[in-house]
């Protein structure tokens, strides 16, 4: 096959992929919740309520698209857009299948990194530009959050990368044909999935949107589709950061061979999108300042000490 | 930290409890008898009506969503010329039920009266009025009252008892 042809149905299909997970994502998280709480989520429109997804979308597009009069105009309509155009952007290096990917940067890992910093401007001017106490409020905690979480979350995968040697993602995948990383770097682990569910503001580190404190959150003065692409942009972002949980620590498309490699990839990343899920109806939302505190007091040198045991444990095995 | 794991644990074993949801349309919860739903408007045992128009449930009704009008038969008894109920504005106390001295309106357990319009709510007597008994089987006032009327005082006719002595605290 012609390699731009085949390049371009790659990158069509992951990007199809994210965006049918992330619509699906809307379904499954209130099934899933649903069953979580004793209930049955939306089970009426169409076979299991799989419909809901279609319904959903109806009304987000057919809802009044209002600018409050006292909003940055430009800016408003911009902040929404940049959410998901940077979650996309991070799904380019995610490596499906040992052929299936849309690039391997030697530098995979700081690619992701740099993608959701700047995820951090869609809440920032998203609140400021509403021109609204409540959306500032969400938008200064937003920031506060995100900055500091970035930095464990980049230090909690140096051990991977450590025993790589590599920021590919390609070659972290190779890496992990003997010993999945989440066995020897399950601290490592455990601070990515915390400070990417803060990444994301998931719940419950959902501080910036808050509603029993902040009505919304950055996005109060929002509705209709605009209000969608940080939705949209949200379950994108729990795509990617389960995607990448896979690849770096559960080993990717590696499986046994009664599955294909793409198989083995789909099937650990919703794994891992449930465990989101059941996080959110198990947890409730810790303070803002707790949150911080415990980043910094706890998870900053824990991080380290992880980088420093994983340093002298190569050093000594050579 | 162990709480958090504990919480996360025990939220996951909810997966296997059955769930509280009824699916409505389909599963029904059953009422029970006494129930406060749609009002209905009962017959003695003969087939008789048993509402004899004395005013006192719409008296009694705290939203005032009852309206008749007595009138009498060829025999001196009253019945309701027409008895309306507007169940837009019904909050289903019950009131009018003790208030009856007939057992004649009667509250069912039957709440699925939803309407598209609004004027459907409004219930005339062709609609309030069942072919039954309703919750007092067998109970037929004329019997325990006795009525007056020009050829006979009360009590006095075939199938009639003497009336209940109500200075009387026997049953």
């Amino acid at each position: 096959m012609n390699p731009i042809v085949q390049n371009l149905l790659i990158v069509f299909g992951v990007l199809f992929g994210a965006l049918t997970m992330a619509a699906g994502l809307i379904w499954i998280e209130r099934r899933m919740l649903g069953l979580w709480q004793d209930r049955y989520g939306p089970n009426r429109v169409g076979p299991f309520g799989i419909f809901q997804v279609i319904a959903d979308m109806i009304k987000i597009f057919f809802k009044e698209d209002w600018i409050p009069p006292f909003a940055d105009r430009t800016i408003f309509t911009v902040a929404p857009a940049i959410v998901v155009a940077t979650v996309l952007l991070g799904f380019a290096i995610v490596p499906v299948a040992p052929n299936v990917f849309v690039v391997d940067f030697n530098i995979g890992i700081l690619f992701f990194l740099a993608t959701s910093s700047i995820g951090v401007y869609s809440l920032v001017l998203g609140g400021w530009s509403s021109n609204n106490k409540y959306s500032l409020l969400g938008a200064l905690r937003g920031t506060a959050q995100m900055i500091s979480y970035e930095v464990f979350m980049g230090l909690s995968l140096m051990g991977v990368v450590m025993m790589t040697g590599s920021f590919s993602l390609h070659s972290i995948v190779e890496a992990q044909q003997g010993m999945w990383f989440v066995v020897p770097q399950i601290v490592g682990f455990v601070i990515f999935i915390i400070a990417a569910l803060a990444e994301t503001h998931r719940l419950p580190f959902d501080i910036p949107e808050a509603e029993s404190e902040l009505i919304a959150g950055y996005h109060s003065e929002y509705s209709g589709m605009k209000f969608g692409m940080f939705f949209v942009g949200e379950y994108l972002g729990i795509t990617l950061i389960s995607a990448l949980t896979v690849t770096l620590f559960l080993g990717g498309w590696l499986g046994p061979s009664f599955l294909p490699p793409f198989a083995w990839f789909s099937l650990k990343t919703l794994v891992v999108i449930l465990f989101i899920v059941l996080l959110r109806a198990a947890l409730p939302r810790p303070r803002y300042d707790q949150l911080l505190s415990y980043g910094w007091k706890v998870l900053l040198p824990l991080s380290l000490l992880n980088i420093l045991v994983t340093g002298a444990v190569i050093l000594a095995t050579g | 930290m162990l709480s958090i794991i504990r919480s996360i644990y025990l939220v996951f074993l909810r997966m296997f409890r059955p769930r509280f949801t009824v699916q409505y349309p389909e599963e029904k919860i059953k009422l029970p008898a006494r129930w406060r739903g749609r009002i209905v408007l009962t017959r003695d045992p003969d087939g008789g009506e048993r509402c004899v128009g004395c005013y006192l449930c719409a008296v009694a009704c705290p939203v005032d969503c009852i309206a008749l009008q007595a009138t009498e038969d060829e025999h001196g008894r009253r019945y309701p010329e027409f008895f309306r109920i507007n169940f837009s504005r019904c909050i289903f106390c019950g009131l009018c039920e003790e208030a009856c001295p007939t057992y004649a309106i009667q509250l069912t357990p039957d709440f699925e009266m939803s309407e598209y319009d609004r004027q459907n709510m409004v219930y005339e007597k062709e609609e309030l009025l069942i072919n039954g008994e309703g919750k007092y089987k067998g109970y037929n006032f004329y019997n325990v009252s006795g009525l007056k009327t020009g050829e006979k005082d009360k009590g006095e006719a075939d199938n009639e008892n003497p009336p209940i002595d109500v200075r009387d605290l026997m049953p």
